[in-house]
């Protein structure tokens, strides 16, 4: 293993705000970090990469108390410290941002930044402290957000302000960020970087996780390489390059882009006209959605999120209501709500939903029962009354081995599996479908760069098979490559429709923000 | 679930959990002066040391495996049945007018007739409450509690007017005709030279009871319609995604439920007490909850709870008669294993689990792989709307 050059970013101090020296730990047999060192100099952002299950989590929650390594040391400032629980970590200068806020949700902002932080008995002065400290931080770090708005009400981004604002109002000097950007659209993910700038101009060292190359690149100073649990390298960002961070990640050669013939569309599959959405608060989400989509393409819909895709895919998928016309293989749908997801499934169309957490997969079932979810009352899973458990554990071997889950073991409930192998069992079973018409939301959202070349290939090959797809992806990367033709959303409207090779991302970006015309 | 081997889960805990709850009922009653170890000897020869000890224990033990299942059931599609008390109250009715007001010529037919009507009245009264949880978002519990008021009430308006045969003061229906009488454990198992269970009320019932215990195993476990029901229970978005109906599993499961529940009433009504009588259920209804709890709502551990409840009522009943503890003191010590299995199982269950999460780090099971949460994780936490 090559622990390379440290010389970057010499900061007057010499002694760095964090190092690991030989971190170990094991679960069972698996080797979850193997014997880890890591200097993390004070005043810079650090960045961690690694696919999913490399280790990084695992590395930080030792850092952070949750675990205990099973060897090494921990040095803060050059001290030898003992991180017996996350108070400790705090009292050594230690904040963590989750990739799952930790709120409260029906508190305020202030309140949920007092929580476990509280002066004294009464809450009054704390809160009074407190808001004098949000003020002086918002206006020091561009960290602004109103500390009376409670949380359910505000957005994904200010909440992750609101987490930071935690661990600064609790004097962390450190501060780790999983995964910060997964759930953000990209003016969120570019202000959150404005903030993090701003934290290490005031010396505050950071240390970011994540699997997204572009991020590693655009803002850190130096980059540690995770893989198998071991730190295959450490390297100043400015000396490397993004394909060399994804083999040191993988081990071997990444495509970063999609490699496809052109496509040859058929007939047209699906026809949507006039669609539109009112929910529950008697907002307009969908405002008269017009597209049809044929044979052997993909149809990418950009946007950021919250301007309609979900809801589109909602009303395709049979889990929402709308008016409007849509037909599937020129039979109309039934729009009303009488007809459910199971419906939608008998006409041929699969859906591997945004959310798989939330919906794709049940977390507490075990992965054999997932590969049945929503096809669960076919008779391929039947055997007279009762269900064909075998033939589902088997369908589920076989499932595993051709999308390459891992550990295959059918037997594991959902939720023990990683993002990637999670999103891989949720794609095999919509994939396998042999839908004529796939509905994908964010299909690579939370998942590694290995499995996102895996997944990317089975969604073109679905596509030269003949097949149709409709590609939900805020990544605006994913639809560049991915797509034949791309539609760009905005506040319930499709603004333009591009074709992918003739497009690019600075036309599509403006469409994005609602900037239409012949501008555009 | 992964932290711990199944047996510990299914065993242990609640073992442990049942120990602390004896060692706190021990203070109690050397407390008031009397001697628990004498108390747990007439507990365990009055509820166990004989076949007619057996015969009530199985008894009250029949009445708690089916609202316990009834419980059970319903807490895999996350509904909370509180009115297993009122739904085994209205079976009761459905049991009385099957057997006084049509004519069946053997016990066996009487039977079918019987549950079948006694399973209707239950479902019957469980419709309601679902079909507003269904429809308008009524929340069960509430309205199943009040729907335990509602039967209590017009049990209580038909036993002392329309059913109450003239000239009698008893609030009861008359007798139930001697073909509709169940055979009793007595009568079962006796011979001329030894007779067994003597004038105890355990009866054919038990092993309706048992078979139910592997059916619903088998419902919830096996097929497509239990499949469904944990489906929703766990997930109600993933349900939708699957096309899982939330209305049709909401009424479905606790059409079953009340159903399972109102069975109990072939046990009391028409196995023991061979008419309806005022207040029949006797808190069988609420002691299902705690069944259903402590069994894991697992058809075995309701099965097992059952019994540990029918050990406890039959034990306590001797408690009382032998020694000056009072009857209310039994009360306590099944609050205390209520308590103790059910609301604390968290004491016991996370220091076990640390334990073996220690103890396994050297021995490979399942590996937990670096990705899954830390400790300090609980349930994944819903990922906020993207807005």
């Amino acid at each position: 293993m090559a622990v390379a050059s440290q010389a970057q970013h010499q900061s007057p101090e010499t002694i760095p705000a964090i190092e690991l020296r030989g971190i170990s730990k094991a679960f069972g047999p698996v080797q979850a970090n193997k014997d880890i060192s890591i200097r993390v100099m004070p005043g810079t952002i650090h960045g961690i990469i690694g696919e999913n299950g490399a280790g990084k989590s695992t590395l930080m929650s030792i850092l952070y108390g949750f675990y205990h390594a099973d060897a090494g040391e921990i040095f803060i400032n050059g001290q030898r410290a003992t991180i017996t629980d996350s108070q400790a970590a705090i009292r050594a200068g230690i904040g963590m941002v989750f990739q799952h806020f930790k709120l409260v949700e029906n508190f305020t902002v202030l309140e949920n930044i007092i929580l476990g932080a509280e002066d004294s008995g009464l809450l009054r002065p704390s809160l009074a402290r407190a808001r004098r400290e949000l003020r002086q931080l918002a206006d020091e770090y561009e960290l602004d957000v109103n500390p009376d708005a409670v949380i359910e009400e505000i957005g994904v981004g200010f909440q992750q302000r609101v987490e930071i604002l935690k661990a600064l109002y609790r004097k962390a000097d450190i501060l780790i960020l999983d995964e910060p950007t997964g759930v953000l659209t990209p003016p969120e993910a570019d202000h959150l970087f404005r903030i993090l700038h701003n934290l290490r101009e005031q010396g505050k060292t950071i240390i970011l996780i994540t699997h997204k190359l572009r991020e590693i690149m655009e803002i850190t100073d130096t980059v540690s390489v995770m893989r198998r649990g071991e730190m295959t390298a450490t390297v100043a960002t400015r000396d490397t390059s993004p394909p060399q961070l994804a083999e040191l990640m993988v081990g071997r050669k990444v495509l970063l882009r999609v490699d496809k013939k052109p496509a040859k569309p058929g007939r047209h599959v699906l026809e949507v006209e006039n669609l539109r959405v009112v929910d529950a608060k008697g907002v307009e989400r969908l405002k008269g959605v017009s597209f049809s989509l044929r044979q052997g393409e993909i149809l990418g819909l950009a946007g950021v999120a919250g301007n309609g895709q979900s809801e589109l895919l909602e009303v395709l998928g049979g889990t929402m209501r709308a008016t409007g016309a849509v037909r599937m293989n020129g039979q109309p749908l039934d729009l009303s709500g009488r007809q459910d997801a199971r419906a939608r499934r008998e006409v041929g169309i699969g859906h591997v939903p945004e959310d798989r957490q939330q919906a794709g997969l049940i977390l507490d079932f075990a992965a054999w029962e997932n590969i049945a979810l929503g096809y669960h009352h076919r008779d391929t899973y039947s055997k007279g009354l009762l269900m064909d458990q075998a033939a589902m554990r088997a369908d589920t071997v076989a499932k595993m081995g051709r999308f390459d889950v891992r550990p295959p073991n059918p037997l594991l409930a959902a939720k023990n599996f990683s993002g990637g192998n999670q999103q891989k069992i949720v794609v095999a079973r919509e994939i396998e479908a042999r839908p004529d018409l796939l509905l994908i939301g964010q299909p690579t959202r939370g998942v590694d760069i290995g499995a996102i070349e895996f997944i990317h290939k089975q969604i073109v090959a679905l596509r030269d098979q003949g097949k149709a797809i409709l590609l939900v992806s805020v990544e605006l990367d994913e639809i560049l490559s991915l797509s034949d033709r791309i539609a760009v959303m905005f506040d319930g409207r499709i603004m333009g429709e591009r074709v992918a090779s003739q497009s690019n991302a600075n036309e599509l970006g403006l469409l994005m923000a609602g900037v239409t015309g012949e501008a555009a | 679930m992964d932290k711990m081997p199944r047996w510990a889960d299914i065993l242990l805990v609640p073992l442990i959990s049942l120990i602390l709850a004896a060692a706190i009922s021990a203070l109690v009653i050397l407390a008031i002066g009397e001697n628990p170890w004498n108390a747990l000897k007439i507990m365990v020869t009055g509820a166990l040391g004989s076949t007619y000890a057996w015969g009530y224990t199985l008894y009250y033990a029949t009445n708690f495996i089916f609202t316990g299942l009834a419980v059970a059931l319903a807490n895999h599609a996350r509904l909370f049945n509180i009115g297993a008390e009122g739904q085994a109250a209205i079976g009761g009715l459905g049991v009385a007018l099957v057997a006084l007001y049509l004519p069946w010529p053997h016990w066996t037919l009487a039977l079918l007739g019987a549950t079948a009507a006694a399973a209707l009245f239950g479902a019957a009264w469980a419709a309601i409450p679902a079909f507003l949880q269904a429809k308008r978002g009524s929340h069960i519990v509430i309205t199943t509690i009040m729907f335990n008021f509602i039967a209590a009430a017009l049990l209580n308006y038909l036993l002392v007017g329309p059913l109450k045969p003239s000239g009698t003061m008893e609030t009861a229906t008359a007798p139930f005709p001697p073909s509709t009488h169940l055979p009793s454990f007595q009568d079962m198992f006796s011979t001329a030279d030894t007779p067994l269970f003597r004038g105890t009320p355990a009866n054919v019932t038990f092993f309706v009871a048992v078979l139910l215990c592997v059916l619903v195993w088998l419902l919830i476990w096996k097929t497509r319609l239990g499949y469904e029901i944990r489906a929703f229970g766990f997930s109600e978005g993933a349900a939708r995604y699957a096309g899982i109906g939330a209305t049709k599993i909401i009424m479905v499961t606790m059409l079953i439920s009340g159903g399972l529940a109102g069975l109990m009433a072939i046990n009391n009504t028409m196995g023991e007490a061979e008419r309806l009588i005022l207040n029949a259920v006797e808190g069988a209804g609420f002691i299902g909850i705690a069944v259903a709890l402590m069994g894991r709502s697992h058809p075995l551990g309701v099965f097992l709870a059952a019994i540990l409840f029918g050990f406890l009522y039959q034990g306590g009943a001797e408690l009382s008669l032998w020694t000056s503890i009072p009857r209310e003191m039994v009360v306590v010590i099944q609050a205390l294993v209520i308590m103790f299995t059910g609301a604390l199982d968290n004491m016991v269950r996370m220091p076990l689990e640390r334990l073996f999460a220690r103890r396994t780090r050297s021995t490979p099971l399942a590996p937990p792989g670096p990705t899954l949460h830390p400790p300090g994780r609980m349930a994944p936490p819903s990922t906020p709307a993207a807005e």
